[in-house]
């Protein structure tokens, strides 16, 4: 590699965010490299999903400065924002489809709406990206209300990939699926990360997909990240909150696989 | 022998030019024996170019000519592949229908829902009877608190806007009715006709039709995202009967509700005949009482207030049976919602014309 420090996907630094007197994320500093899949973990409501849509510039901040691909976020309904909204796909938490629009024109939208192009292309390329994310051709023409909790996922992934974003975030991808639809999930997306190239933004309380996705994985609490690095390196750490969230007795089971 | 050098940045940014650009080679392309595709150049690739470049082989391919891709970064080979692999089966596409065979199926359907609208309605009813039933004999199970708390929201909430608006429409009738009545000399007869007109017929319709577009539209959207967020499967799971928890304290509310408003609005609209009649026609209020002594009967307001609860009954069972039929989708909460106030006012319209009937035969 020519550069000893790798490019940076999403720079975030010093950032203030809170609502009222309540301060929610207290000076935050976070680096998410290019091309890997960082998986954010935190307390139910410490402040994770408010975190992710700072970035994204949903929330608006106090202070501190984000960056995005080098491009710097200005503050909620910036124009700077929207011409962001093409570097970046969002999946929402449930999914957040368009309701009154079939799947395959959920995954048309964003194309639709920033292109140009001929809709033989269109349906094209919308079939192509529900075929990526393993749905078929067939399901383009259902409507959300029709969908299974798994497929509505990938239903969403597909149309926060839909311009081939360079970042995407994920709001807890694999909540609400079986073990086997989450681990399919979980490929998935690696598989994505890979062919696209993606970086890849990820919250999560998945210890499973925390180990087997994640390059890196960010810990935040009191509203700061306390530990960061390989899981690896997360079981090791002295921090108590993170000492209780990987040693509890639910994480038991990654024990012998990470050590 | 085609050789292709795509070149610089084939992304989702440049779509309008590749298009172009990979249109204008298609002839070419069915023309020649072979062709090569040399990457070489490419710069930038993301799905939607790597798909463009894929047509093209499969383009030449399908004419049965060879193709080759050469030159292809590491980087961008996962990606070539997996494009390769995409649409390869093309979904059937749907029948084509005889238009006329849709329209009669189209007719059939539409009898078929109006059937299905009907059981609804009386399912509902059935419903509402026995939690009723339920109600009578066992009064403790009766929702007191939910009863008053509706009937504040229907009964009290709405007298402000049912006062005005039948205000209005009194003071409008009455003005009309001198306009008109002054060219014959009868302008005293305005009151006759502003008496009857709105203690039998206009007071209650009108406030009928406000509360079912404003209480009415209401139940419909509270029931129906109370059924989207599962909270009625959660009533009858814990052994309560959403009816009776739910459905009956509404309808209950809204038939003492509509009466109440129906007198109110009927003596609103008297109110504002009188003040027009007595500033526009001349007539003061004392000439406009006593004529209207003698140009009502109590029948008359009887007629009116006893189609009132009726018209209640229909709007909230209406308002409900729609709110219960609202799927997952937030398309189908505002299609119930429509569909329940244009449904309550129509039904509200025809009693009203089975009430004329059925006066007119009793003698009323």
């Amino acid at each position: 590699m020519p550069e000893l420090t790798p490019q940076l996907a999403i720079r975030v630094s010093d950032l203030v965010v809170g609502f009222g007197r309540h301060v929610v994320i207290d000076h935050l500093s976070l680096d998410v490299r290019r091309g890997e899949i960082l998986g954010l973990v935190g307390a139910s409501g410490g402040g994770k999903s408010v975190l992710m849509r700072t970035i994204i510039g949903l929330i608006p901040r106090q202070s501190g400065t984000i960056e995005v691909m080098g491009a710097a976020i200005g503050d909620t309904h910036d124009r700077s924002n929207r011409n962001a909204a093409g570097r970046w796909g969002i999946l929402f938490q449930q999914g957040a489809l368009f309701s009154s629009l079939t799947v395959r024109q959920n995954v048309q939208f964003p194309l639709r709406e920033n292109l140009v192009l001929s809709d033989t292309l269109m349906d094209e390329i919308a079939t192509a990206k529900l075929e990526m994310v393993g749905l078929k051709p067939e399901d383009g023409d259902k409507f959300p209300a029709e969908l299974s909790g798994g497929m509505t996922k990938r239903v969403a992934l597909a149309r926060a990939l839909a311009l081939d974003p360079a970042i995407v975030f994920l709001d807890e991808p694999t909540s609400g699926l079986d073990p086997i639809a989450a681990g399919d999930f979980d490929v998935l997306i690696k598989t994505l990360q890979k062919t696209l190239g993606l970086t890849v933004f990820m919250v999560t309380h998945d210890l499973a997909s925390l180990n087997t996705v994640c390059d890196r994985v960010a810990a935040l609490a009191d509203g700061k990240i306390v530990a960061i690095g390989p899981m690896r390196e997360l079981l090791q750490s002295e921090h108590p909150w993170v000492r209780a969230y990987f040693h509890g007795k639910r994480s038991l089971m990654l024990q012998p696989k990470a050590s | 022998m085609l050789e292709l050098r795509p070149a610089g940045s084939w992304t989702a940014a440049n779509v309008t030019r590749l298009e172009m650009l990979s249109g204008a080679v298609a002839a070419q392309l069915d023309r020649s024996k072979a062709v090569r595709l040399d990457m070489t150049g490419v710069r930038e690739l993301d799905t939607l170019g790597a798909w463009l470049l894929e047509k093209m082989s499969r383009r030449a391919i399908s004419a049965g000519h060879h193709a080759d891709v050469v030159g292809v970064a590491d980087n961008y080979a996962g990606l070539i592949e997996e494009v390769g692999c995409v649409n390869r089966h093309n979904p059937v596409p749907a029948p084509v229908l005889n238009p006329i065979l849709v329209k009669v199926s189209d007719v059939g359907r539409a009898a078929i829902g109006a059937m299905e609208d009907l059981t609804v309605f009386l399912q509902m009813l059935g419903a509402l009877c026995s939690a009723i039933y339920g109600v009578l004999r066992r009064p403790r199970s009766l929702r007191v608190t939910s009863l008053f708390y509706q009937l504040y929201k229907v009964g009290f909430l709405a007298i402000p806007i049912v006062v005005l608006i039948t205000f209005l429409i009194g003071a409008i009738i009455a003005q009309q009715g001198i306009f008109h009545f002054r060219k014959f000399g009868a302008d005293s007869y305005v009151v006759d006709m502003v008496g009857i007109l709105v203690l039998r017929e206009l007071g209650v319709l009108i406030v009928a039709i406000m509360v079912a577009g404003r209480s009415g539209s209401a139940y419909t959207a509270e029931l129906g995202s109370m059924k989207m967020r599962e909270e009625i499967d959660a009533l009858s799971t814990m052994g309560l009967d959403p009816v009776e928890v739910l459905i009956l304290p509404r309808i209950v509310a809204l038939v003492c509700a509509l009466p109440i408003l129906t007198f109110i609005g009927s003596m609103a609209a008297l109110y504002g005949g009188c003040l027009v009649a007595w500033f526009y026609g001349g007539m003061g209020p004392a000439i406009f009482i006593a004529r209207l002594h003698d140009a009502v009967s109590v029948t008359s307001f009887e007629v009116g207030m006893i189609k009132a609860p009726f018209m209640a009954l229909v709007i909230g069972i209406v308002a409900c049976s729609e709110g219960l039929r609202v799927k997952g989708s937030a398309e189908s909460l505002g299609k119930r919602t429509t569909t329940s106030v244009v449904k309550s006012i129509f039904l509200v319209i025809v009693l009203d014309g089975l009430f004329a009937v059925f006066f007119a035969s009793v003698g009323m």
